[in-house]
């Protein structure tokens, strides 16, 4: 503080500002013997201000109405500079939040953090958990896609099975059913919730600063020897901490970022059809297993809702006196029993009611439910009171000086347990979807781009095939410039279009496209493209690759799937054909390709094989133009925080080495 | 304040130039980083993709009558296109640019060979008002041009401030004729290639 200029003197002696930050920031005593699971409080923190900064620049562009909603959000990811590094950015991050806090939370339950006189910090945590939950899920609902809109629909009929629950749901809604209304008022409680977690997040920090952070060893400690400055200790291994979430973090951003997303909510919303498949996020996966095991709705919901309550009587419901699990023998295995049974609810929760585990013995998904959601009330319920009760606690060290568990043992349990743990749940994997075939792209993996003139063969053959029927709304005639055409080229293809447009005496009249308009469908509405497709809608392309389980080879397979002679069992309905790789087997499209469909400018005809191959690449690109600037971007990102993590990690063996264990 | 805590991180006096250099590295590296990162944010507020595509719009000048004009929409800003009178055009040219408020010259603002057409976005160069005299039945002023309904700014056949507060003369937009009756207004010149 000797080093304060004047001027800082003088705020300070009227508002505290400087003495509070060195109070609070440097000078903070911190136990010295933290590991690297309390890192992720750190990490929440830093996470939560990427979510309000990225939030904040998204609602710039995004609309929130229901006409709009779905086509802002692809106009942000292509139209606005950065868009899609910001969606990904704030899409990524909810899960990254998600993944951060659990843990976090979980280091708490392993370490007794809530205990006494920590328990309003910790009850402060789960109020902040709450929040997030809903933050996250009326987030969801924003882009207006299928589980956006049956999301929104499920979640809030939760709410109907209270007294007046038809009269709440409604006035969740602003209606009859999830439409508008719901979708602004969601919005306007997305921006705001996030400002309430700052504000809880502020008296989780100040309960925090009273006691002071647990430790691993869970005693309190006793001398100042005990303790080290948080600055530059703690802020420095913050740093490398932070270093490796945000390689973690990019990953997802820039090379996987639909990894966690669902293909359907590419789909845009759709009042009259609830999609086959409907899951919540990963995270709420658990909580949504132990709804669905329990087969009567009131008291699902009460399962659903106490299994988060449960956690602001955890202080209480653990009556073991002894903090950390290093000292609980018993408790240990619990513990790890717990967490093991949260993954496999999250399994659970992820596969269909009916899904049956034949590797498990033809054990069904229900009854796997059912079990599973016993054991995570009888965790709190059971075992938290008996064992603090029966229990017999190894002796408490007298300092955090005194060491305890060598190094070398730590990493061999921590090992054991993560081969026990990915082996106990590998008969939980797979989907539930048909194996596809797998074709060989020129943009998949890292490091691939899209193959030029595979690019434009399949624009040719999106325009003299597909065009007939399906639109590319989401792009304009200009976005073609991607695939190598010039401007004349552009100018030339749009104005083979026509757009209606309103002449000086207010006819409607119809004049040549330009490069600016979107590349629309040749129907003027569904009921035009319905009546004449038999009655079925051709989907809009822009994302069919994003918007379909399989994504490419998906698409590839539908196209060269068609079978002329459908399976005896079979019967085809009227105008219909037989495809293996269609939901249902039967589809209204015709076997839209065939050998000598269209002939390439260099004169080759190109077999079906190759048709399917050039046009699946085509609308990979219509999908996700942004693919290659993403990863390239990516690279150096990542090359970033190596260096900057690296950097870290050697500032803080420097700083660390002097402070004897 | 005490200066000192318990252990402080205090340089080791054998290697102070390695931890310093150490430091100093990982700050940068980390506000380099942090500038990085604020930079997507930013440029995410300037004009998206497609509004700078539609940054031209072609007019047809054709059904422009003599002494009319009309107004289109250039980049969201009124552009007042003036097929102008001979005694428009000549009272324009005889003004001496020593009574000017911005002295330009009337063949400085139209196009060569192209008199008739003055092409100018429609905004008072005071506080951004649109100025009253485009249609013929509108106030056009004692200077024959427009006139600012906001703060009084008067504006002659040319364009040119005649009468304050407005400090310059109505901008004029980069345009090209593409033909004698077709202009193209967002580019100075037709790239042909």
């Amino acid at each position: 503080m000797g080093k304060l200029t004047k001027v800082a003197r003088w705020i300070d002696y009227r508002l505290p500002f400087f003495s509070f930050i060195d109070h609070e920031l440097r000078a903070y005593p911190t136990p010295k013997n933290l590991n690297y699971w309390w890192n992720f409080g750190s990490l929440a923190g830093i996470t939560l201000v990427v979510m309000i900064l990225s939030g904040i620049f998204l609602a710039m562009h995004y609309e929130p109405n229901t006409k709009h909603a779905f086509d802002s959000v692809e106009y942000i990811m292509r139209n606005v500079n950065y868009g899609w590094f910001l969606r990904y950015l704030h899409a990524n991050g909810a899960t990254m939040f998600f993944i951060v806090v659990y843990i976090h939370m979980f280091r708490g339950l392993y370490y007794g953090s809530y205990k006494a006189p920590r328990e309003l910090l910790w009850i402060l945590g789960v109020v902040i958990l709450l929040l997030m939950m809903a933050t996250a899920f009326m987030g969801y609902v924003l882009p207006w896609g299928q589980m956006s809109y049956w999301g929104a629909t499920v979640i809030t009929n939760l709410f109907s099975v209270f007294p007046f629950g038809e009269s709440i749901v409604e006035w969740l809604w602003g209606g009859f059913s999830v439409d508008n209304p719901t979708l602004n008022r969601f919005f306007a409680l997305h921006y705001l919730f996030p400002f309430l977690i700052v504000g809880v997040v502020v008296l989780h920090l100040i309960a925090l600063h009273q006691h002071g952070s647990n430790n691993p060893l869970g005693i309190e400690r006793k001398e100042p020897r005990d303790s080290i400055p948080f600055h530059p200790y703690y802020t420095v291994k913050d740093l490398f901490g932070l270093g490796i979430f945000a390689l973690v973090w990019s990953y997802f951003i820039f090379f996987n970022p639909n990894f966690f997303g669902e293909p359907d909510n590419y789909i845009p919303a759709n009042p009259l059809v609830t999609p086959p498949h409907i899951v919540p996020e990963w995270y709420f996966l658990p909580f949504y297993a132990i709804l669905r095991s329990i087969p009567n709705k009131l008291l699902g919901v009460v399962a659903m809702f106490s299994a988060v309550f449960v956690l602001f009587f955890l202080p209480w419901l653990d009556t073991s006196k002894v903090r950390s699990a290093i000292f609980r023998p018993l408790y240990k295995w619990f513990f790890w029993g717990f967490v093991v049974d949260c993954f496999i609810l999250g399994c659970v929760g992820a596969h269909s009611p009916d899904y049956i585990y034949t590797s498990l013995g033809g054990l069904s998904n229900q009854t796997l439910g059912q079990i599973t959601t016993l054991l995570y009330f009888a965790f709190f319920f059971i075992a938290l009171p008996l064992l603090g009760r029966y229990e017999k606690t190894k002796p408490l060290p007298h300092s955090l000086s005194e060491p305890v568990l060598s190094k070398h043992t730590k990493i061999k349990i921590t090992t054991l347990f993560i081969f026990l743990f990915w082996g106990s749940l590998s008969p939980l994997y797979g989907t539930d979807a048909a194996p596809l075939p797998h074709e060989s792209w020129s943009f998949q993996g890292p490091t691939g781009t899209f193959d030029r003139t595979e690019l434009q063969h399949g624009f040719q053959i999106y325009k003299q095939v597909c065009s007939a029927c399906h639109g590319l709304k989401q792009l304009r005639f200009r976005d073609l410039a991607a695939l190598g055409f010039n401007s004349e080229e552009i100018k030339a293809l749009a104005a083979e279009y026509k757009v209606e447009t309103i002449d000086d005496e207010g006819n409607v009249i119809e004049k040549p496209a330009l490069p600016t308009d979107v590349i629309s469908g040749p129907y003027k509405n569904e009921e035009a493209a319905r009546a004449a497709n038999n009655g079925a809608l051709p989907p809009d392309l822009s994302l069919i690759t994003k918007a379909r389980e399989g994504g490419a080879n998906y698409v590839y397979a539908l196209l060269t799937g068609y079978e002329t002679v459908p399976p005896q069992d079979v019967h085809l309905a009227e105008g219909m054909h037989y495809n293996p790789f269609f939901p249902g087997g039967q589809i209204a499209m015709i076997p839209p390709l065939s050998e000598g469909l269209v002939t390439y400018s260099d004169g080759s005809q190109p077999s079906l094989n190759q048709m399917a191959k050039d046009v699946v690449t085509f609308l990979s690109w219509a999908a996700e133009p942004e693919l290659e600037e993403r990863k390239r971007m990516g690279y150096r990102v990542l090359i970033y925080f190596l260096v900057f993590t690296i950097l870290m990690g050697f500032v803080m063996k420097q700083v660390w080495s002097k402070v004897k264990p | 304040m005490t200066e000192e805590t318990l252990i402080s991180p205090s340089p080791s006096k054998k290697e102070p130039t390695r931890r310093d250099f150490l430091i100093l590295t990982a700050s940068a590296v980390g506000a380099g980083g942090a500038a990085y990162f604020a930079w997507p944010f930013i440029d995410s507020m300037n004009p998206a993709a497609d509004v700078l595509a539609q940054s031209t719009v072609d007019v047809d000048l054709s059904p422009i009558l003599l002494g009319q004009a009309i107004t289109v929409v250039w980049r969201g800003k009124p552009i007042f296109v003036r097929r102008r009178t001979p005694e428009e055009i000549k009272a324009a040219e005889q003004v001496p640019l020593s009574e000017l408020i911005d002295p330009e010259t009337d063949q400085a603002r139209v196009k060569k060979g192209h008199d008739e057409w003055l092409i100018v976005v429609g905004i008072c160069t005071h506080l951004g008002c649109i100025p009253t005299g485009n249609k013929p039945t509108q106030n056009r002023g004692k200077y024959g041009g427009w006139a600012c309904p906001c703060h009084g700014s008067l504006y002659d056949t040319s364009g040119r401030v005649r009468r304050g507060p407005a400090p310059l003369n109505l901008a004029i937009p980069p345009y090209t004729f593409l033909n004698p009756s077709h202009i193209r207004i967002g580019v100075e010149e037709i790239s042909h290639g």
